[in-house]
């Protein structure tokens, strides 16, 4: 069984808050679906596995006109905004 | 005539012959949604003005007697987990619930070029994670086969509207199956198309390699019309391809079609089973020969899988901070303001999958699963490619059992993942692949899986269209 510290410590790497019943769940959750995951040792070795990268074309970044509604419209849906910016609290 | 049982074929050649209008087409499904909605319950917002203004323009068009194409003035319903300018899209989760999409996505420009008209947007599991649309923040959709029952998840909304003639087609999305298991539950068509054969852009992100926006329809040859138009290259998806359909038809006769021994092991509906192996003697009698092939490494993939979709998903919702958009908590900190806003926002299940992917992607874990889990999925892409030197198109069952009842599994999050283990192996190998309604168990349907090779749709639907006709 997943311990409580470490739903805590997962928790907070996914900055994520939860509650102490959530916590108590997410042990038990975690548990049954991690024992699940044991299945894939007896899965075949694969030798000198490719690195998933599929249709890896970027597009070339060109400056062009875009709607300035849409930079707007993008605004608009921040919570909290002054003077066409997105406020975001203090870091330090 | 019942104006919301007719095709999209149909609806065109109707407003061609101007026997009615794309305004009376939308007032009938209109009426049909505030009849049957308040119990099915496919719907999350309904916009009936919007609606009845594209149906009018699309009207214009074709009194102006110019030509126009299949998709004009018949009415659709969109998964809300894909954007329509100016309109809520919610993605089914608290999180989400007063966010308007600030552009259309891809899918959504290229219907409206064609004159579509958007009845509304269906509800789903939230961030379409789940197997029953059971995991909404808003509402549980109903079975319109039997209301005691799922009708599957994630695209649950969009199939159950289409089944119950609240729209004459849908658009959906496919990351393990949501797309093709729903359509079985429900009785409709749907493709989960190659990967990168339709643009992702302004769909909510799920599981970015795995996610793929496909059509729900009544029948193979709407299908077509549908994926013809929504597919393509999108310069604003990287991952989409350069791809076009090809019009070809293929003849059954001509074809080998595979049967794999371990969709058929132990967990099989004994019922389902029999429907499904009758639409192989079906194909059989059309001339197809039947093989058997194996796909060994197909019982590694469910838990690959959910390794894979939760990684990646706990990246893509790092997004939801409280800063940019959606909700926003109060914090005495920049790190409380997250906390509390993903906290509060996110159900269960996102949760659970976040807490996954996070573990999953964790140091000192990162190579027992996620890397492991990649390597499987290699190897469930190398079977496919070996299964397809053989064979033209794979037959197998979509899901394990019929539509479940509602609540059956929401008490244990793994007997629930279990629904997925014959869809997500297509997701894994970014395969295309339908479901098609191959019989009936008393009232719930059960539809058959066609899963073809990279970019083949042409060939599973021609295959698909030869068992719908006989």
């Amino acid at each position: 069984m997943i311990s409580k510290e470490e739903v805590l410590h997962i928790a907070k790497l996914a900055r994520l808050e939860l509650t102490e019943k959530e916590v108590e769940k997410m042990q038990k959750d975690l548990s049954a679906i991690l024992d699940y995951f044991d299945l894939l040792k007896k899965a075949p070795k694969i030798e000198n596995p490719k690195s998933e990268i599929r249709n890896s074309n970027l597009r070339i970044d060109e400056v062009g006109e875009k709607d300035t509604k849409m930079a707007e419209r993008l605004i608009k849906a921040a919570p909290d905004k002054k003077d066409g910016y997105i406020k975001v609290k203090a870091i330090l | 005539m019942d104006l919301t049982s007719l095709t999209i074929k149909q609806c065109h050649e109707g407003l061609k012959a101007g026997k009615f209008t794309s305004v009376d087409l939308t007032k009938a499904y209109l009426a049909n949604i505030k009849k049957f909605d308040k119990e099915i319950n496919a719907f999350l917002s309904v916009d009936e003005k919007g609606a009845l203004a594209q149906a009018a323009a699309a009207d214009q068009i074709i009194k102006s007697g110019a030509e126009f194409g299949m998709l004009c003035g018949a009415p659709c319903s969109i998964k809300d987990l894909i954007m329509i300018e100016g309109q809520k899209c919610t993605a089914a989760s608290k999180i989400l619930e007063n966010y308007i999409a600030p552009y259309d996505a891809t899918v959504i420009k290229k219907l409206k070029k064609e004159g579509a008209v958007f009845l509304g947007k269906t509800n789903m599991d939230e961030f379409a994670m789940g197997s029953s649309t059971e995991n909404s923040a808003f509402k549980v959709t109903k079975n319109p086969h039997d209301l005691t029952r799922v009708p599957g998840g994630t695209s649950g909304g969009s199939v159950a509207s289409v089944a119950a003639n609240m729209a004459c087609y849908s658009i959906g999305t496919d990351t393990g199956g949501s797309i093709r298991q729903p359509a079985s539950f429900c009785g409709v068509v749907g493709l989960r198309p190659t990967y990168g054969s339709v643009s992702r852009y302004g769909v909510v992100a799920d599981a970015s390699s795995l996610d793929q926006v496909g059509p729900i329809t009544k029948n193979v040859e709407d299908l077509e019309i549908v994926f013809k138009i929504i597919s393509g290259k999108d310069p604003m998806d990287a991952t989409s391809a350069n791809y076009e359909f090809e019009d070809k038809k293929f003849e059954m006769k001509d074809m080998k079609i595979g049967v794999p021994k371990e969709y058929f092991a132990k967990g099989l509906d004994k019922e389902v089973e029999k429907i499904i192996r009758s639409a192989i003697k079906k194909a059989e009698e059309l001339g197809a020969k039947i093989i058997d092939i194996s796909l060994p490494n197909l019982k590694y993939a469910l838990a690959a899988y959910y390794i894979i979709q939760p990684a990646e998903a706990s990246a893509n919702l790092s997004r939801y901070d409280g800063i940019k958009y959606g909700l926003s908590e109060q914090g005495n900190n920049l790190l409380d303001v997250y906390l509390k806003s993903k906290g509060h926002g996110f159900g269960a299940e996102v949760k659970r999958r976040i807490m996954v992917g996070t573990y999953a992607l964790s140091a000192g874990y990162y190579d027992a699963y996620y890397k492991k889990a990649q390597e499987i999925r290699e190897l469930i892409k190398q079977d496919f490619t070996d299964a397809f030197g053989k064979v033209d198109l794979i037959f197998a069952p979509v899901s394990p059992f019929p539509a479940f009842k509602i609540g059956e599994n929401t008490s244990d999050p793994l007997s629930m993942y279990l629904a997925d283990i014959y869809t997500i192996s297509v997701n894994l190998a970014y395969l295309p692949g339908i479901s098609v309604p191959a019989g009936k168990i008393g009232k719930l349907p059960v539809g058959l899986q066609i899963i073809g090779n990279y970019f083949q749709e042409n060939k599973i639907l021609s295959a698909a269209e030869q068992l719908e006709q006989k």
